[in-house]
C-alpha cells in the first residue's frame, strides 16, 4: 500500500490535465483527418454545439441558475459555467454600447495548458470548442448567440478572449398540426 | 467534479464523430481512431500522474497500479476484478463501467457498446507503453453496463 501514498494528491487537478490531454488527442486526428485547418475549426464548433446542448441540462440541475432576464445575467452565468466545468474563473468585460455584445477573457485556457502550435496550424483556433459549446448551450435556452475568438494565447496574445454576440430571443414554436 | 462531465462529453463527441457518415463507414476503422485517440491521452498521461511514484517492480505491480490508481483517477473506481494466467494475460473486470453506466442495464444497446470501449483500449495500452509494457488490449461486454478488459503482454 505504500503506492497509495505517492499518489498524486490533487485528484481534480488529475482529472483535468485528462480532460486536457484527451481534447489534444481529438483535435490532433482531426488534423489528421481534414486536409485544412477550416475544416478542423468548423469540426470543432461542431461538436462544441452538440456539447453545449446537453452541457446545459447538466448545469441547469447542477447549479440550479434560475432565468436569464437580460444579457448581462447571461454572462454571469456563463463565467459561472466556466468555473464550474473548466475550473477557471474568466472576467467578462467590453461590453459593446448597446449591451448586446461582451468578451469572456481567459487568463488562462485549460483545453490549451499543454500546447504549442506548429507553423503550419497557424490557422487553427484549437479552443474553438468552447466557442461551439457557448452557442449550443444558450440556444437550449432560448437564446441565439454567435461566438467566435478573437484573441488567443497560442497565437501570442496576452489573453484568451471569446466574443459573445446577441443575435435574437428564440420563441417559442408551437407544435406543427396545433393552433 | 463537474470536469468529469466535460471528460465525458468530450469522449462521447469523439465516438460520434469517427462514427459519423452511417453506414459508409468501416467500423475497424473507426474502432482503430478512437483507439489511438485513447493511446495518444494514456501515453502522455500516465507520464503525468506516475511522475512521483517509485518504480515498479514487476509486471503484475504495474497492473495493480493500473486497476487501482489509474482507474480511479479516469473512472472513479477502481477495477472490481483482475485476474491472470502468469503468463503475460491479464483480465480485468468492471462491474459498473463509466461509460456504459448512463446507456443501459441489461442487453439493450448492446451492439453499441464496443464503441464506447475502444478509447479506454487504446488508453490502458498507451499507459502500459510508457511504463515499459507491450501489450494488446481488447474489451468484451456481455451485459451491460459491466465489461472487461483483455491484456495481452507482447515479449520477445
Amino acid at each position: 500500500m505504500s503506492r497509495q501514498s505517492m499518489r498524486s494528491n490533487d485528484p481534480k487537478k488529475v482529472s483535468g490535465e485528462l480532460f486536457t490531454l484527451t481534447y489534444g488527442s481529438l483535435v490532433a486526428q482531426l488534423l489528421k483527418d481534414y486536409e485544412n485547418v477550416d475544416d478542423v475549426n468548423r469540426q470543432l464548433e461542431r461538436m462544441g454545439y452538440n456539447i453545449g446542448m446537453r452541457l446545459i441540462e447538466d448545469f441547469l440541475a447542477r447549479a440550479n441558475p434560475g432565468r436569464c432576464y437580460d444579457l448581462r445575467d447571461t454572462a454571469d452565468k456563463i463565467q459561472q459555467a466556466f468555473k464550474l466545468y473548466l475550473g477557471v474563473s474568466p472576467s467578462i468585460g467590453s461590453w459593446s454600447p448597446g449591451g448586446d455584445e461582451f468578451s469572456v477573457v481567459l487568463e488562462t485556457n485549460p483545453l490549451a495548458e499543454f500546447v504549442e502550435l506548429p507553423d503550419h496550424c497557424l490557422g487553427l483556433r484549437y479552443s474553438n470548442i468552447l466557442a461551439g459549446v457557448i452557442r449550443g448551450a444558450c440556444e437550449m435556452v432560448q437564446l441565439e448567440v454567435m461566438a467566435w475568438f478573437i484573441a488567443d494565447q497560442l497565437k501570442g496574445d496576452n489573453v484568451t478572449e471569446i466574443r459573445v454576440k446577441f443575435v435574437k430571443r428564440l420563441e417559442d414554436a408551437i407544435p406543427a398540426g396545433e393552433d | 467534479m463537474a470536469e468529469e462531465a466535460m471528460f465525458d462529453f468530450i469522449h462521447m463527441e469523439a465516438v460520434s464523430y469517427v462514427f459519423q457518415g452511417g453506414e459508409k463507414i468501416v467500423e475497424d476503422e473507426a474502432v482503430s481512431k478512437l483507439e489511438h485517440m485513447g493511446f495518444a491521452s494514456g501515453y502522455r498521461l500516465v507520464e503525468r500522474l506516475t511522475r512521483e511514484s517509485g518504480r515498479y517492480k514487476d509486471e503484475l505491480d504495474i497492473m495493480k497500479y493500473i486497476c487501482k490508481d489509474l482507474w480511479v483517477t479516469v473512472y472513479k473506481k477502481q477495477i472490481d476484478n483482475l485476474r491472470t494466467n502468469h503468463q503475460g494475460v491479464y483480465v480485468l473486470h468492471d462491474n459498473r463501467f463509466r461509460f456504459l453506466s448512463h446507456m443501459a442495464t441489461g442487453k439493450q444497446y448492446l451492439q453499441y457498446a464496443p464503441r464506447y470501449l475502444a478509447f479506454t483500449c487504446g488508453l490502458v495500452r498507451g499507459c502500459l507503453a510508457n511504463l515499459g509494457v507491450t501489450c494488446v488490449v481488447t474489451a468484451e461486454v456481455t451485459q451491460l453496463p459491466a465489461c472487461k478488459f483483455q491484456i495481452q503482454v507482447q515479449r520477445g
